[in-house]
């Protein structure tokens, strides 16, 4: 039965690769495998961990689980034509409640967290040691704050981007662009950490090839 | 019997009479105390012989307690300064932290509710195990033991004067937040401001957007070759927002897609967000007069496995050859696998994101990209409606403001003024 997973699962990963020829019968079979066992694992485990979980076993006390509960059967009211379009409250429910819990939340993570992180003594290790920084900390303060300000400036969609103002822009977006260029090598690398991991599978557990 | 270290601090006379005075003492005191505290809390570790009436510590003193403010509740704090025995080589090995419920206006039994070692100056313990609304008294217990060939030899603690009542309360607001509440409040303010100039008819410039300026032309280029146009909203559910963003968007594809009379297809791999995205393209349908061209299977489900939706849309690329596939919204690895297909089949692609580590991949493989706050920018530019129009001129008074600030805060820092950052500090 090992044996069979084995080759199972090599089967199936050379199938996927296939798809770097071209498309074919083996990747068409590997994706739909895919595909379908994921969907339906899916399903499976969503139903045993939060319904029967939560319902059956623990029989949670709390209340806001229950109203979870009748949001969720309100959606599927939709199978109903003659009263589908119940469903479409606990849609306005959900998108409405999120947009206004993460408010704060990104409040805080993506404006104030960076603005404390830019707001630098330029010149100085911190805050009230004097004129103390080194040159590569002072020029890490420097493409910091150059780099968040004009990066800022490019998203000014309200103001054409002319002049100074369109300079400063230009700066941003080569900065953000730098900045892609460096995130872009960097996932690469992981990613091909990834393919290794696979090639890994195939020719040791597999194959037996490297010991 | 162990030897006891003398203790350097109690060498002044005044001190050594205080020393023997509680010694004295202490045996009447762990009597007294003994009624409060059954033994078997004490003595789990088991002990021989008797315990030296000297190694006995003093107790812990100036014991505080009071509800852990700007909570959910169910947390109460308590703080004491060191036993006159807690130093280098003293009496004090830990403390322990015993608390009761209050019945009929009395303490009941006491049980342990943790410890912490000893060698600081000042303590607090954090009970986050407690019941609003509920009275309690603590009390700390200085604790001395010997271990020898790790058996517990003897146990000596010293219990401190009960504290309280105090019960645990949930708080409505976290005051250390306020800075987060005054900034969503001005930013707010801005946007109310440039809604309300909008609707009285002002003029709201909003500066060209390469990849929404793309939109129309993108949907065009479908139709004149009479393929397909395949809208992807990523990864993510329906309490995300740029999933929320990207469906918006979708109303606005869909739309120029009926008018077209161009077949939209939208896979989806969250059942949120394929009844969401139905309810929109529906409604878009409608809205330019042709719901009979809507289908229900134009929006489908494929898994919610990341990789199964990646391999399952890299398949349909390929077989179906869309003109136009739009990439919006939340994309994690599987981004320039999607993005590398679309690209090999010379289909135009326009994505956007605010994932930071998956745009350098879209900006590689697509033709156009929404970089962050574009993206949440798209609904107001596609739709010109003056109520989005003016929150984006809101927003970006807001962006000014941050502006001034970051100027400001580096001038002060630089000088050593004012710690100015610190405004910006967020609790977590």
């Amino acid at each position: 039965m090992e044996h069979f997973a084995l080759w199972l699962a090599a089967f199936l990963t050379l199938g996927i690769i296939s798809f770097l020829y071209k498309d074919n019968a083996w990747y068409k079979l590997t994706e739909s495998i895919f595909i379908g066992l994921s969907a339906g694992y899916w399903m499976v485990s969503l139903f045993w961990d939060n319904f029967y979980g939560k319902f059956w076993v623990n029989k949670s006390e709390s209340p806001y689980l229950y109203v979870g509960a009748v949001l969720g059967l309100l959606m599927l009211l939709r199978l109903v034509p003659r009263i589908g379009w119940i469903s479409r409250w606990p849609l306005s429910f959900i998108v409405g409640a999120t947009s206004g819990l993460w408010l704060i939340n990104y409040f805080s993570s993506n404006i104030m967290k960076q603005i404390e992180a830019t707001i630098l003594p330029l010149f100085s290790a911190q805050f009230g040691s004097g004129f103390d920084a080194g040159a590569a900390a002072i020029i890490g303060n420097l493409v910091i704050v150059t780099g968040t300000f004009s990066g800022l400036v490019y998203f000014f969609f309200s103001k054409e981007h002319k002049g100074a103002f369109g300079r400063t822009a230009k700066l941003g977006i080569w900065i953000i662009m730098i900045t892609f260029g460096a995130s872009f090598g960097y996932t690469v690398m992981s990613r091909m950490s990834l393919f290794i991991g696979r090639i890994d599978f195939l020719l040791s557990d597999w194959l037996g090839m490297i010991l | 019997m162990p030897k006891i270290a003398a203790n350097p601090d109690l060498k002044a006379g005044s001190a050594f009479f205080m020393y023997l005075f509680f010694l004295l003492l202490l045996p009447q005191v762990t009597g007294a105390q003994q009624n409060i505290i059954p033994d078997d809390t004490f003595f789990q570790g088991g002990r021989s012989g008797e315990v030296p009436a000297e190694t006995y510590p003093l107790p812990a003193i100036n014991i505080v307690v009071g509800d852990n403010p700007n909570d959910a509740g169910e947390t109460i704090n308590i703080t004491w300064d060191r036993s006159p025995d807690d130093f280098t080589g003293g009496k004090v090995k830990e403390y322990r932290i015993f608390r009761a419920e209050v019945i009929d206006g009395q303490p009941g039994e006491y049980k342990e509710v943790g410890d912490i070692p000893a060698g600081k100056t000042v303590y607090s313990y954090q009970d986050g195990n407690t019941r609003d609304g509920v009275s309690y008294y603590y009390v700390v217990q200085a604790v001395n033991f010997l271990k020898i060939n790790n058996e517990l030899a003897w146990l000596a603690e010293t219990l401190s004067e009960p504290a309280g009542p105090v019960k645990s309360a949930a708080q409505w607001f976290d005051w250390r937040r306020s800075n987060a509440l005054i900034g969503v409040l001005l930013l707010s303010s801005f946007i109310i401001i440039f809604i309300r100039q909008a609707r009285s008819g002002k003029e709201l410039f909003i500066r060209k957007i390469a990849g929404l300026e793309a939109v129309d032309e993108a949907v065009g280029r479908a139709t004149e070759m009479g393929k397909k146009i395949f809208y992807i909203p990523g990864l993510s559910d329906m309490d995300n927002m740029q999933t929320i963003a990207s469906i918006t968007i979708l109303g606005r594809v869909a739309e120029l897609a009926a008018q077209y009379e161009t077949w939209l297809e939208v896979p989806v791999c969250r059942s949120m967000v394929m009844v969401t995205a139905k309810e929109v393209v529906k409604e878009a349908y409608s809205k330019v007069g042709r719901p009979d061209a809507f289908q229900e299977d134009q929006v489908h489900y494929l898994t919610d496995d990341q990789f199964g939706y990646a391999a399952g849309i890299d398949g349909m690329v390929v077989r179906e050859r869309p003109a136009t596939i739009f990439f919006m919204g939340t994309f994690y690895a599987e981004s320039l696998i999607l993005a590398e297909t679309g690209n090999s089949i010379g289909a135009i692609q326009i994505a956007g994101t605010a994932m930071p580590s998956q745009l350098p991949f879209f900006v590689a493989a697509c033709d156009y990209t929404l970089i962050g706050e574009e993206l949440f920018t798209a609904s107001a530019y596609l739709s010109k409606e003056p109520k989005l129009l003016g929150s984006i001129k809101g927003q970006d008074m807001g962006k000014a403001v941050m502006l001034v600030a970051i100027i400001t805060g580096i001038i002060m820092e630089t000088f050593g003024i004012w710690d100015f950052s610190s405004l910006f500090s967020v609790i977590e």
